[in-house]
Parts: C-alpha cells; sequence; structure tokens
C-alpha cells in the first residue's frame, strides 16, 4: 500500500513540523540557557557551567519553595479527592434522574475564567472581604481574620476550588465503568455496602483517581497566578521564582535552570503515576 | 447495592460540595451590582453602576478586541494542526509515534509557565518582537495540545463503515475526508473550536511571557486586579461567566444525544497508551 503511506506521511507532516519547531525546539532551549551564565553586564554568557543548578542545589531559598510546592499541590490533591470523590459517588450512584444536569454542573466551572474564580476567592477572603465583613456584622469575630488572604490557605483553597473538577470527571468516568453485575454479586454473596464499597468500587476506582490526582497534583504545583493574587511571601511557589527571574530579577540563565528542574519533576511523576495506573487497570 | 436507599448524609455531602464550587461565582456575580465596592456584608444599593463603568472603558473593550482575535487565530492554528494530528494517531502506525504523542501533548500536563519561557526563548533567538503574534504562538502551541484529544476523542467515535463504504464507491482519499470524514467530525470540531475559544479566552500563565504592548483581556484584567479591585472587575467578571455558560451551552447542543460535551480535562493517559 504505497499510497497509504504517502498518505501518513501527508498528514503527519504538518503537525510534525509544528510540534518540532514550537515545542521540541523551545524545550532544547530551555535547556541550553539553563547552562548559561549571566555575565557583569547582564550578557548571556554561551559557556556551558553547571553554575545555576550548583547555586539551586546550595541555597536554601529554591529548595524550600520547592519542597513548599509540593507541599500545596499534595494540600490541594488531598481536598480535592476529599470532595471530588464523594461528589463522583453521588453522581454516580445516586443522582437519580438529574443526574445529567449535576454532572453538567461540574464541567461548567472548568470553562469558567480561571482569573475570575481566583478573584471571587480574593475578594471572600480579604480583611474587607465578604466572609470578614460578615462575621463582623454577625459579631462572630472582633476583629477581620487576616490569615485568610495571603497566605498558603489562600492559595490551597482557591487552587482546590480550580482542580476539584479535574477530579471528579475521572473518577466518574472509572466508576461508570464498573460492571453492575459486580456490585449485586458482591451484596449477594454477603457483603455489607461499605465491604462492597472497600473491596470492590474502591479499587476499581483507583484509575480514575490516580489520573484526576496526577492531572491536579501538576497543574497545581506548576501554578504562579494563584499565589501572585492570594498568597503573602509565605506561600510563594517555584513557578512564582521562575516567573521573577524571567521579569523583574532579570535572571534568565537561573530561571531557565528552576523550569528544568520543574520539568524533571513533572515527567518523574507522571512517569510514576501512569505506571501505577496501568498496575491498576490490569491488576 | 442499596441505590434504593436514599443515602442522606453523602447527599448532603454533594450538596456542600455544588455549594463550594458555586459560592465565590455567586459572591462575584452579586457584588457586581454592589455600589460600595467588592467587599462588605451585608450588599446595598444595589445598582447598575459598574456596568455602565465598564462599558464606557475603552481600554477594556480594547483588550477583548486583542483577545477575540488572538481567541480566533488559536482556534484555526489549533485545529488545522490538531485534526492531522489526531487522525495520525488515530490511524497510522508510523515510526516515533508514542514519542509524537507525548510531545504535542504536554503542554496539558506541563504548567503554562514552561510552556511560556520557552516560547519566549525561541522568539528571543529568532530576534522577533513581543506582540499579538508571538501571544497567538503561545495559545496556539498550548491548545493544539486540548485540540488534538478533543478530535481524537472524536474519531474514536467515529463508526468506519462510512469510510469504507466512500472507498468501496470509489472515492479516493481526499474525496472521503472531504465528503464523508468532515461532516461526521462536524460536531466533534465544533465543540473543540468552541472550547479552544474559550479557553483561549482566558489564558493567562503562557500569555505573560509572551505578551507585547497589546494586552489581552485576562492581562488587563489582571494588571488592574493587582492595582486594586473594583466592582467593575465583578462586572467584567460576570459577562465572562454568562459567556462561558453560553459556549457550554452551545457545545452540549452540538454534542447532543445526552451525552457530556467536550471539557478540558485531557485524558492524559487514556490517549496515551
Amino acid at each position: 500500500m504505497q499510497s497509504t503511506r504517502w498518505n501518513a506521511l501527508l498528514v503527519t507532516m504538518p503537525p510534525f513540523a509544528w510540534i518540532t519547531l514550537f515545542l521540541f525546539l523551545p524545550y532544547c532551549l530551555l535547556f541550553c540557557y539553563s547552562f548559561w551564565t549571566l555575565g557583569e553586564f547582564q550578557q548571556i554568557l554561551h559557556h556551558p557551567t553547571l553554575t545555576n543548578y550548583a547555586h539551586l542545589f546550595t541555597n536554601p531559598l529554591y529548595l524550600t519553595v520547592i519542597f513548599r510546592s509540593l507541599r500545596i499541590a499534595f494540600s490541594v490533591v488531598l481536598l480535592s479527592l476529599l470532595i471530588g470523590y464523594p461528589l463522583a459517588y453521588f453522581l454516580v450512584f445516586h443522582s437519580g434522574r438529574y443526574r445529567h444536569l449535576l454532572y453538567q454542573a461540574v464541567i461548567i466551572p472548568l470553562w469558567v475564567s480561571y482569573l475570575v474564580r481566583a478573584y471571587a476567592w480574593k475578594v471572600i477572603f480579604g480583611n474587607e472581604g465578604v466572609l470578614n465583613t460578615l462575621l463582623l456584622w454577625s459579631h462572630a469575630v472582633n476583629h477581620p481574620l487576616s490569615f485568610l488572604l495571603y497566605s498558603p490557605f489562600a492559595v490551597i483553597v482557591t487552587l482546590t476550588h480550580i482542580y476539584v473538577p479535574f477530579v471528579v470527571l475521572p473518577v466518574v468516568a472509572s466508576l461508570e465503568k464498573i460492571p453492575r453485575e459486580l456490585l449485586e454479586s458482591s451484596s449477594d454473596l454477603g457483603a455489607r455496602p461499605w465491604q462492597t464499597f472497600l473491596r470492590v468500587i474502591l479499587p476499581l476506582s483507583l484509575p480514575g483517581v490516580i489520573s484526576g490526582a496526577t492531572l491536579a497534583f501538576l497543574l497545581s504545583f506548576g501554578d504562579f497566578l494563584a499565589p501572585l493574587l492570594l498568597g503573602g511571601p509565605s506561600s510563594v511557589m517555584i513557578a512564582n521564582i521562575v516567573a521573577n527571574l524571567f521579569g523583574a530579577d532579570y535572571n534568565w540563565p537561573l530561571g531557565a535552570a528552576v523550569a528544568v528542574v520543574i520539568l524533571i519533576i513533572v515527567v518523574t511523576i507522571l512517569s510514576i503515576t501512569q505506571r501505577l495506573e496501568r498496575r491498576q487497570r490490569f491488576a | 447495592m442499596n441505590s434504593t436507599r436514599k443515602p442522606i448524609l453523602l447527599t448532603g455531602f454533594a450538596g456542600g460540595a455544588y455549594a463550594f464550587l458555586y459560592f465565590p461565582i455567586a459572591v462575584l456575580i452579586l457584588y457586581s451590582f454592589n455600589r460600595d465596592g467588592v467587599g462588605g456584608f451585608p450588599p446595598r444599593h444595589l445598582t447598575f453602576d459598574w456596568y455602565r463603568v465598564l462599558f464606557a472603558d475603552s481600554a477594556m473593550w480594547s483588550a477583548v478586541e486583542n483577545s477575540a482575535i488572538v481567541a480566533l487565530a488559536a482556534v484555526v492554528i489549533s485545529i488545522l494542526i490538531g485534526f492531522p494530528a489526531a487522525y495520525a494517531l488515530d490511524r497510522y502506525a508510523f515510526p516515533g509515534k508514542a514519542a509524537f504523542q507525548r510531545l504535542i501533548l504536554l503542554p496539558l500536563i506541563v504548567p503554562g509557565v514552561i510552556t511560556g519561557i520557552s516560547l519566549l526563548l525561541l522568539v528571543v533567538s529568532g530576534g522577533f518582537h513581543l506582540s499579538l503574534t508571538t501571544v497567538i504562538l503561545g495559545h496556539a502551541t498550548a491548545l493544539t495540545a486540548v485540540a488534538t484529544t478533543e478530535i481524537f476523542a472524536g474519531f474514536a467515535k467515529l463508526d468506519r463503515s462510512f469510510e469504507e463504504a466512500s472507498a468501496d464507491l470509489g472515492a479516493n482519499g481526499l474525496q472521503t475526508l472531504w465528503r464523508i470524514v468532515l461532516p461526521l467530525m462536524r460536531t466533534s470540531l465544533l465543540g473543540t473550536a468552541l472550547l479552544v475559544f474559550t479557553l483561549s479566552m482566558d489564558e493567562i500563565a503562557v500569555t505573560f511571557f509572551l505578551i507585547g504592548r497589546e494586552n489581552t483581556l485576562p492581562l488587563e484584567i489582571w494588571s488592574r486586579l493587582r492595582r486594586g479591585a473594583t466592582p467593575e472587575m465583578n462586572a467584567i467578571s460576570t459577562i465572562i461567566f454568562v459567556f462561558s455558560v453560553a459556549a457550554i451551552f452551545i457545545s452540549q447542543r452540538l454534542v447532543s444525544g445526552g451525552e457530556a460535551g467536550p471539557a478540558p480535562t485531557p485524558e492524559i493517559t487514556g490517549a496515551a497508551q
């Protein structure tokens, strides 16, 4: 089939050229920059060294921020699962005839601007914000709670709000795939509902949990907008460092090195969870 | 299975989860009508004044215009690249397919900051200036990943027998593509276009590094938020919300048949196997 081969080449060429030029090449450039340094006059010296990486791993600032970002991302995933899993379970098994509508109601926030939602939490958490003035108005507190805004707390709540749907959708998909006969036979064989849940439903839904959790983790790990808008100095995340190095702190080579470290962390986590997920699927 | 018994606890919990998802949006909309600013409980003096301020705000509207241009261009490019990419992933076996797939889907899971700065390095190395064109490039690159997954899902649902019939009846590949595949993929493509458009209208992380002198809407809002919030921001956010909801309902209609429409959640692993 000579013609099929030509067709394949013809179809594959444009996207192949695109990703080579606009994905592969930029990543290579990023990699190169991470070995270059900044000269005396802020010019970029094209002599490859490991200076940037040495700086990253000896200066405690970077490691602290990386661990903080991992911690924040982990909290976001945990909260998203705590909220998202029961919601997905409810949607699949108990939502009755409003199921379609309720499912849509999870998707809608995904289409609503990230910025709009982050801003909404800022409005809620501020000192003069909705929550504090409500608490003052109802005499629940005497002073505005200042820990709400400009803290890791605000960042975690906002990112959780954004990533809950990312967890719900794959969990719903994997719960739907469970054959109903399995649940019936489990209960016929005398398992109580919670036993059926723990020993049949939960294990079979793990692939969905893993893929939702991975996505929420990676995207919140690399977020820099929520910390910039809602977090204070105590919630600077690693992507903020990159953004600053490419902005006001002007040091592109160092910024590129931080970005490469982020990329390595992302790819490592992804390959671990993909392996886990595959194992779950064939277990 | 006790699916007949009403699980009160679970239903209550689900209600709470929905409240969590919608509370901020409700607050935002409510306070866009509040004369006295973005906070303060209870809201008083409801007014349309902030919408009036917004409609007279020419900087905001030129940002809307810029965003629309960028989003349209991003839709066109991401579908022009995403369609053949999804087709190739669905139909062909070729050397390097796995790497091809990983690379094209990478922007879905790699933080926007990485996509943004690596493209910035490309633009600067090429000696180009930052402008709306570089923003379009960034959006197209990031959103081609979304377009590819959505169109790939569309191909997976496609009934191949129509194409086989077309080939049996003597149509060549191009004729089959034009007269059979494209019409059958119409809803999938329209849904994808709508999703890419919406995501592009909202993109900040990549845009942040590629923006020139002209602002897109999210960056205009962003720069004003940094200076201090006014209910005008709530008003524009409310309008964005209304448009987003309209977009999802239109895409639902397109993909009718009770099925869930496209959602910006990439099947990171589903497609990667």
